[in-house]
């Protein structure tokens, strides 16, 4: 059943009622080959059975590049070139050379900034603000941070030496793929592995420039190699039986798919995998801010995000205001045009993820929660999605339990803190989670009993590469960011 | 057969430690511990899927209060279960050499225990300052990672039946998880009855839950159990180790492998066995930004 807007102040009505001049990012920064190949060996090389992959741009529909689909004999031949690397030159290369390549990578691609994020947004569809101001400047940092590590490993572990693990092998996801890109390759460089990186099908354009960046920082061929393609690609980089590690990020399902496939094996496994983020506002948290937060919490990146902030959980006291200043502000979100500088929202990133965001919409309605969406006007051509909330959620409903990976949030409410851990923690996931409380030791005793591996307390969606981040349960193991992720690269 | 005016020895009934109590296998199975020659020494329980369903119940329940007391709590506990163990050895040496260790070997193995136990009852609070972490983000907040135990942990005991059950334990809930522990099928007498220690050593009930049977046949339900965190394998078989991690993927718990040979090398004793069994938390916490006016104070 749908829900008006009942505010009792008159809203902005921003998204739907008043009409913002556009002010788009130029696009002519960005230099799109027509065609990609391969980088193996630090060479651009073809695929062996020549199958190429159409990408487009979500927003608009239209044809931006094709990829190279590398098959098992490309992988191969990218795992022997790695291996090469490691024994050739990266082992044996001191920690403050290879420091130095890293730090070389970390301000190439800050050079080419703007670049990059205009290719991250017409590639993937996300906000040009967000590509510009987050995505690309937190890869930066995070070659940045962990090339200073590269000399320092004899301080990392104590009382322990220690050794790189030789070929690592890592699958990034399409929400995030350039920051993905580097919250793999820069730990494993640093410690000293080489790679072989598979990023998503319909987001390679980044990492592909990544990989030239690379080979304009001149590294030793082989030490990092690229290869495009789709699932069948990261299953055979996944069977490979020459690769020491894995890191992958993307949904539970193939998580534990690759468990299974490498449970004979030796290789040292990460997962940074699903969520479905509880986030909490008491009845003493700073309202407005709350509701910044929880907006934040669940819009950002159209909601393709592993930690958003899918449910949310509020007091029942302040429930009723709350959900109003939750609706009033979700008026006012721009919802279009990614790589306009003012919209808030941009595009699915593909239609077959609209099509799973609609069916849990429907699925919510039929279920009998109370559907709500803003009325901003959504472009002719491209996926595009409003945001949407649901109110009266069953705790067991699957709006509730399952991820949506989406714009749509759940609503429920809770009276006592005791009940809000119960519910908080009753999913399988353990990613992430929210605390909006004005009470200092209740935010510690909140983070304390939450089983998430981030917490954030009166924010959301915070990253940096300082912090680990990685989850609890079904959200995968292993973390990514600060001293800890070192450890998923070393052995001793 | 007795002679005229020898005693008659009241037998010892092992059974399995669940909870803090000491049912019998609710299946009515058993099995036989041998000594060297083969001889029967006494009928031990051969747990069921059932009694797993039992000892996981309990590790659950005991959790939040075992891994939310002190740290200097759980290490003086540690401590109590090696002043205990110091001051029945004699019992254990004898079980020992009963299932055909020699007196020295006995002797030996039951000391490295009360050791270990020793060790890591000092590491109780002490891991964390090593192995937590104050993150230096670039925005105003206080940002942190600590360790916080995974939760429900099996610990499949190597076949070291005293030393080596220890060395797997101890770091386990030193760390503040609780633990169900499968006894090595053989030579198992010594689990048992050191859970008559750890009952009277001021550990929680259901903190650690003991039972004896055929390691092989629990495994699936233990590996897949939904409501255990991980499962830590000190069996140097890769293919029970492979099977394992496969059985696990369900609720991806966290498969952890011991292979230890020399259970007396000091070297298996560290603070990475405790923090293998720990999951990282990190928490974002705003810091306010008033006043200050660029001064230094």
């Amino acid at each position: 059943m749908a829900t008006k807007n009942k505010s009792t102040i008159k809203p902005l009505r921003l998204g739907a009622g008043w009409k913002y001049a556009p002010a788009p990012e130029s696009s002519a920064s960005a230099q799109i080959q027509h065609q990609y190949e391969l980088f193996i060996d630090g060479k651009w090389q073809p695929p062996k059975k020549g199958a190429y992959l159409e990408s487009i741009n979500p927003a608009t529909e239209k044809k931006l590049y094709r990829a190279a689909v590398a098959t098992e004999q490309d992988v191969d031949k990218a795992v022997a070139a790695a291996q090469k690397g490691f024994d050739k030159y990266w082992k044996k290369m001191s920690g403050k050379d290879r420091g130095k390549y890293i730090f070389r990578i970390a301000r190439l691609m800050q050079e080419q900034a703007r670049e990059l994020s205009v290719m991250e947004t017409l590639d993937g569809g996300k906000p040009i603000r967000e590509s510009r101001d987050i995505d690309i400047p937190l890869a930066c940092n995070h070659f940045f941070y962990y090339a200073g590590w590269a000399d320092k490993l004899e301080y990392a572990l104590p009382n322990r030496t220690a050794k790189p693990l030789g070929v690592a092998a890592q699958i990034t996801p399409w929400n995030f793929p350039l920051l993905m890109a580097a919250w793999k390759l820069a730990p494993a460089l640093a410690t000293g592995n080489t790679v072989v990186l598979k990023p998503a099908e319909t987001t390679s354009l980044t990492t592909l420039k990544l990989a030239s960046i690379i080979q304009e920082a001149d590294l030793p061929p082989g030490v990092v190699n690229i290869l495009t393609g789709a699932g069948e690609t990261g299953s055979a980089l996944v069977r490979h039986p020459n690769i020491n590690k894995i890191a992958f990020t993307g949904s539970t399902a193939v998580g534990k798919w690759i468990q299974q496939e490498t449970a004979a094996s030796t290789k040292k496994l990460t997962l940074e995998l699903g969520g479905k983020a509880a986030n909490i506002v008491f009845s003493d948290a700073p309202i407005d801010q709350a509701v910044e937060g929880v907006v934040n919490g669940i819009f950002f990146n159209q909601g393709h995000v592993c930690c958003a902030g899918s449910r949310l959980y509020v007091q029942e006291s302040i429930a009723s205001v709350f959900i109003q200043k939750l609706k009033d502000r979700m008026a006012t979100l721009l919802v279009g045009d990614p790589m306009d500088k003012n919209t808030d929202i941009g595009a699915i990133n593909s239609a077959a993820q609209l099509d799973k965001i609609n069916q849990y919409i429907r699925l919510g309605k039929k279920e009998g929660a109370h559907h709500y969406e803003s009325d901003a006007r959504l472009p002719q051509k491209g996926f595009f999605c409003r945001p949407t909330l649901f109110t009266k959620v069953a705790q067991s409903s699957r709006l509730a339990q399952e991820e949506i990976f989406g714009p749509v949030l759940a609503i429920l409410t809770f009276r006592t803190e005791d009940e809000v851990i119960e519910k908080a923690n009753n999913t399988p996931y353990g990613l992430s989670a929210g605390v909006w409380t004005d009470k200092g030791s209740r935010i510690f005793n909140m983070s304390r009993r939450l089983k998430a591996g981030v917490v954030w307390a009166n924010a959301y969606n915070l990253f940096d590469p300082a912090s680990p981040f990685g989850g609890y349960k079904e959200s995968g193991y292993g973390r990514e960011g600060g001293w800890h992720g070192l450890y998923p690269y070393l052995t001793f | 057969m007795k002679k005229a005016n020898d005693r008659i020895a009241v037998l010892k009934t092992y059974k399995l430690y669940i909870g803090g109590q000491f049912p019998r296998t609710e299946s009515g199975r058993y099995y036989a511990a041998l000594d060297a020659k083969g001889n029967k020494i006494a009928n031990l329980c051969l747990a069921s899927r059932k009694d797993c369903r039992e000892a996981i119940g309990a590790a659950r329940t005991a959790l939040g209060n075992w891994s939310m007391r002190a740290a200097y709590n759980r290490g003086q506990i540690l401590y109590r279960i090696a002043e205990m163990l110091e001051s029945r050895k004699d019992q254990f040496i004898a079980e020992l050499c009963a299932q055909g260790m020699s007196r020295s070997a006995a002797r030996k193995e039951t000391v490295g225990a009360i050791d270990r136990l020793i060790h890591y009852a000092g590491w109780c609070d002490k891991y964390q300052a090593l192995f937590s972490t104050v993150n230096p983000v670039a925005s105003n907040h206080y940002n942190f990672s600590v360790c916080e135990p995974m939760g429900v942990v099996v610990l499949f005991a190597p076949e070291s039946p005293l030393l080596g059950l220890v060395s797997v334990l101890a770091p386990c809930i030193a760390g503040g998880n609780t633990a169900i522990v499968i006894a090595h099928q053989f030579k198992a007498l010594c689990a048992i009855s050191l859970a008559e220690v750890l009952n009277s050593s001021d550990v929680p009930v259901g903190v650690v839950n003991i039972l004896t049977g055929n390691q092989a046949e629990l495994m699936p339900w233990l590996a897949e159990h939904k409501d255990v965190n991980a499962i830590v394998q000190s069996q140097k078989d890769p293919s029970l180790l492979s099977d394992l991690r496969k059985k696990a993927t369900g609720n991806l718990k966290r498969v952890i492998h011991w292979p230890v040979i020399d259970w007396h090398d000091t070297a298996v004793q560290s603070p990475y066995r405790i923090t293998d069994l720990q999951e990282i938390k990190t928490t974002w916490h705003p810091i306010q930004q008033i006043a200050g006016s660029g001064s230094s104070y």
